[in-house]
């Protein structure tokens, strides 16, 4: 049974608003618990090898300095089964950058001269950094993030492919990329004998709370994870970090709080990124451009101590149509920090792939490509035969082509110049699926008559306190003003992470349970007062979703203006028009979408991560040096939603937006590079460097 | 970070005298390169002199008809001088392609020729660097060097001097100002900075204990006729891939006086006399611009990974100069 709409669409401000910009809001390190004091995390500067002995004496004699930890006198954790999270617990470096030790010290300054004093002595081996097609390591993972399978098979692809009229073999390359929100991580520990309690800035409370719980060996109601505000995460703190376990090691130390920020410059080392990837497509298809082959073979790394491995193939699963089709992931474990997930992992790199090779098929085949794929539309979902929940990447495509005033083409052509620039558009589609997870919530209303929800959401920036205020609302049937949503503490009720664009679908619908059942209990009227309150647990609910494909879509066009002398590329313009159910909040849904394309271009045209050889680390590691795209880089972007209602995702009938917007859009960028200048580029990203000894003047 | 003294100093003399009597005081003023350079322990001063208060801040008309500009004038203020941008805008333009706003609001024009390069080894402690530690060796050479020198590098040395503005200066003849331990002089900024050579850990001429007080702009008639074009891999706040500071002075279509200068190809803003050389004396053409172009990258000698600089750097060069013939 779906919701009544009445607050849900709304533009309405956040609700936490004037908090954030009057300074009042707290963010995780602004906590200072009585008797605070702070850490620094002490990092390895060998790739592989052993901590063989640590001489603290020098930082110790510093004037404050509390304690230097290391392997040999930290405390002994409880099994957590991530050995990221295993930290100080044997002399082994499996990267360089890894956490070794931490330096806990009554100023912030005296920590931070303390760490430069204290010799670490290492027993060093040769390292493997490189991620190489021709890697011997390859494997091939079972499964792939989170669970997917890591190969797929249907049909015969290569008879397909050998008697396709129209073919395409292409390899594409992205570089490791690393999550950068505005806040970087941090922890306020305060270890006490019977309990601890974090300030966290995480995605989720609830999965900091337990693995906490089962590194200190704590029942999981004595460890208490707060994040009432998070500045940003896309994805780097989705899982908790090895920091937060350090944290509260050193809280147990000196039994005392303690805070730990971790640094711009250390978030290129132990809290996650993107693998680089490199990826062979290939595609076949006859003179209408009806695909008949389809093959996504992916290489990417992971480390050598666990393994993480990106679904990157799993959208050619779904995307197209055509009934022969293989996808495979290979694997090889380098002398490198674990990737994790970052914004849209697998459909990020994946669709800048696939999207670019359609591209290519397209200019193959003398077909526009925005029709290509209108005759690539399946029935059903090809991977499982499943029905579509909704599928709205034709209107995606159609809408797009109109608002953006796209110019159907057929085979090579050429944007036209202007002066010094070279001009060109391109398009490609978006895709994420929409998923939902079983999470707890609490509604109330209290003796003063105002209702409250409690949930251990998190509020990382996207908005979400205020959409699940609205859906409150609307539940309740009553104003956006008369609920509070409390979120951000372990201590409400259970609730997944915000990940996986699954926040407003997995809250959301425990949420609408919670507003229901409180109701319901009202209008019995035999409760003997004020406060009432129902607690409810989707689990048996989303266990019995029916097995349907659920995906939002979209599609993207770009202009772009290439300079002939400099070789740099601009995005003028941008139209990204999606389709994802119900958009429960316009303003914050607007936001998430120009995001996640702006995150696009810079992925398409700056975002590199610089692997030092020699080192092993990678050698950019600041916002100087690593660059994201900067105000001047954005010009117009349009965004725009179909008008979708999909009663089978959730009761809210909304799809995820956190992530889809930044799929797609590298691929929309490189495809209308390739039109302005006639030169295809298949490794990210599209920089000066690269374009300038290749176009001509 | 190592606790260090902090010191305001009342008169640039007594600024001197402070710093030079410790061998690792530091001048401070705008602070926007020492103080993430104190963070990042590449630079642990035992004192700071703070000389952003010694009235430095003055934009003046010399007898000769050019500009002396206070050390401590912000670079958003030089840029925002009417006599700058009508006089010598290629000077106003490489400001503003500088930094960010909130930088330049904060940086100062000492300051500006005296920041470090951006050469990652440099700025990470974990790693040698000849510059930082000297002996050490430059792992640039081998690693990360594709936004570091194509001209006047040394085996210790392959980084690039990261300011837009010098590059401006220097092609305007500027003159530098010096309070020193043993008095006043001037040098000229050609010359003031160094080609690493050895001693890749001095950037500049500077003793220890020289302060700048001002730059000196002479008058000059190509100037009102210059332009500063930036190529970098975003469009603001980005350090220069390669930058060309072009002045003309044309003579019923003859170039009587060309200026070029180099941004991010060196340890120093470079000046491209042999490309000055070709235009003098002739029509500036497309071809001749090709030709002052080569002379000057012919003698380039690229790294592994930035050899895509040379182009570059040709093709901007040739732009600029094109463009810059064709103000009014």
């Amino acid at each position: 049974m779906s919701v009544a709409v009445r607050s849900i669409g709304a533009a309405i401000d956040r609700v936490e608003g004037r908090e954030k910009v009057t300074g009042e809001a707290k963010y995780a390190y602004e906590h200072s618990p009585p008797g605070f004091v702070y850490a620094t995390a002490l990092q390895s500067t060998i790739a592989k090898g052993e901590v063989v002995g640590v001489d603290a004496e020098a930082a110790l004699a510093v004037p404050g300095v509390l304690g230097v930890l290391w392997h040999e006198d930290a405390p002994r954790l409880h099994e957590v089964s991530d050995a990221e999270l295993e930290i100080l617990q044997s002399p082994r470096v499996a990267y360089r950058g890894q956490i070794v030790g931490a330096v806990i010290a009554e100023r912030y300054e005296a920590a931070r001269q303390a760490e430069r004093l204290v010799r670490i002595e290492y027993s060093e081996h040769p390292h493997d950094v490189l991620l190489r097609a021709d890697h011997p390591g390859f494997y091939e993972p079972e499964k792939v993030n989170p669970s997917y399978p890591g190969r797929t098979e249907e049909g015969d692809f290569d008879q397909a492919f050998a008697t396709a009229e129209v073919t395409i073999d292409r390899t594409y390359e992205t570089p490791a990329e690393h999550n950068n929100p505005m806040e970087p991580h941090a922890s306020v520990a305060v270890w006490r004998e019977d309990g601890i309690t974090v300030y966290d800035s995480t995605q989720g409370a609830s999965s900091v709370q337990d693995i906490v719980a089962k590194a200190f060996g704590l029942e999981r109601e004595r460890v208490r994870v707060l994040s009432a505000h998070v500045g940003g995460g896309f994805g780097s703190k989705g899982t908790p970090r090895p920091h937060v376990i350090l944290a509260v090691m050193a809280s147990q130390a000196v039994r005392r709080p303690v805070k730990l920020a971790v640094t711009r410059q250390q978030m290129f080392d132990f809290t996650g990124y993107r693998t680089p990837t490199i990826q062979r497509v290939r595609l076949g298809c006859d003179r209408q451009g009806r695909l008949s082959a389809t093959a996504h073979a992916v290489y990417e790394q992971s480390s050598t101590i666990r393994e993480f491995a990106e679904q990157t193939a799993t959208p050619t699963r779904m995307m197209y149509s055509g009934e022969n089709r293989r996808t495979s992931h290979h694997l090889t474990r380098l002398d490198v920090p674990t990737p994790s997930w970052m914004r849209a992992p697998g459909e990020t790199p994946g669709m800048y792939a696939l999207e670019s090779a359609v591209d290519e098929l397209a200019i193959a085949a003398g077909i526009d490509p925005v029709e290509l794929r209108l005759r690539n539309e399946p029935e059903v979902d090809p991977e499982t035969g499943h029905r579509w929940s909704s599928r709205s990447l034709v209107a995606c495509l159609r809408e797009g082509a109109e608002r953006f005033g796209w110019i159907p083409r057929h085979g090579a052509s050429r944007g036209p110049r202007n002066g010094h620039w070279l001009t060109g558009t391109g398009v490609a589609s978006s895709v994420y699926p929409a998923r939902r997870r079983p999470s707890e919530a609490r509604a109330r209303l209290e003796p003063d008559g105002g209702y409250v929800i409690e949930i251990a959401a998190a509020d990382i920036g996207t908005g979400a306190r205020t959409a699940l205020t609205q859906i409150a609302a609307d539940a309740l049937e009553v104003s956006p003003g008369e609920v509070r949503v409390d979120l951000g503490d372990s201590g409400y009720p259970t609730a997944p992470l915000a990940g996986g664009s699954m926040g407003t679908a997995s809250w959301g619908s425990a949420v609408v349970k919670a507003c229901r059942e409180l109701r319901a209990t009202l209008a019995r009227g035999d409760t003997p007062g004020l406060p009432v309150e129902a607690h409810v647990d989707t689990g048996a609910e989303v266990q019995g979703d029916e097995a349907l494909a659920r995906y939002a879509f979209g599609a993207q066009f770009v202009e772009v203006h290439v300079n002939a002398d400099t070789g740099e590329v601009h995005v003028p313009r941008a139209v990204g028009v999606f389709a994802a159910g119900r958009i429960v909040n316009a303003k914050t849904a607007r936001s998430q979408f120009i995001g996640g394309m702006t995150m696009g271009i810079g992925m398409a045209l700056h975002e590199e991560s610089l692997l030092d050889l020699r080192f092993g680390d990678y050698a950019n590691h600041d916002l100087a040096t690593y660059h994201v795209p900067s105000c001047a880089d954005i010009e117009e972007l349009e965004v725009a939603w179909i008008d979708e209602h999909d009663p089978h995702v959730n009761p809210i009938g909304a799809k995820g937006i956190g992530e889809i917007g930044i799929v797609g859009t590298a691929a929309a960028v490189a495809n209308a590079v390739h039109h302005a200048t006639g030169i295809r580029f298949r490794a990210l990203p599209i920089t000066p460097a690269r374009v300038v000894g290749r176009v001509s003047r | 970070m190592r606790p260090f003294d902090y010191h305001r100093a009342a008169d640039p003399r007594a600024a001197v005298a402070a710093v030079a009597r410790r061998p690792e005081a530091r001048f401070l003023a705008g602070g926007t390169n020492l103080i993430d350079l104190m963070r990042l322990g590449v630079e642990a001063p035992e004192l700071l002199v703070d000389v952003s208060r010694l009235g430095g801040g003055r934009i003046a008309e010399t007898e000769a008809g050019g500009l002396l500009i206070g050390a401590s004038v912000r670079n958003s203020e030089l840029a925002a001088d009417h006599r700058v941008r009508d006089d010598y805008p290629v000077l106003a333009q490489a400001l503003l392609n500088g930094a960010s706003g909130q930088l330049r609001n904060l940086a100062t024009v000492a300051g500006n020729l005296l920041q470090r390069t951006r050469c990652l080894y440099f700025q990470d402690v974990t790693k040698p660097c000849n510059k930082r530690s000297p002996g050490s060796g430059c792992p640039a050479i081998e690693g990360e060097h594709a936004n570091l020198a194509i001209f006047g590098h040394s085996e210790h040395c392959v980084a690039t001097h990261p300011s837009d503005m010098a590059v401006a200066m220097v092609a305007l003849d500027a003159t530098v100002h010096l309070e020193g331990p043993s008095g006043p002089r001037t040098t000229p900024l050609i010359g003031f900075h160094r080609l690493p050579g050895d001693a890749p850990d001095r950037d500049t001429v500077l003793h220890h204990g020289e302060l700048i007080t001002a730059v000196e702009l002479p008058p000059l008639a190509a100037a009102r006729r210059s332009l500063y074009r930036k190529a970098r891999e975003r469009r603001s706040f980005a350090f220069a891939l390669v930058s060309v500071a072009a002045a003309l002075e044309l003579d019923r279509g003859e170039v009587r006086d060309a200026r070029v200068a180099l941004g991010g190809v060196a340890h120093v803003p470079w000046r491209a006399t042999r490309a000055e050389e070709m235009l003098r004396g002739g029509p500036l053409t497309e071809e001749r611009a090709h030709a002052a172009a080569e002379a000057e990258l012919a003698h380039a000698t690229p790294l592994r990974d930035n050899a895509y600089k040379v182009p570059l750097a040709h093709r901007l060069i040739v732009r600029t100069l094109l463009d810059v013939a064709e103000r009014p």
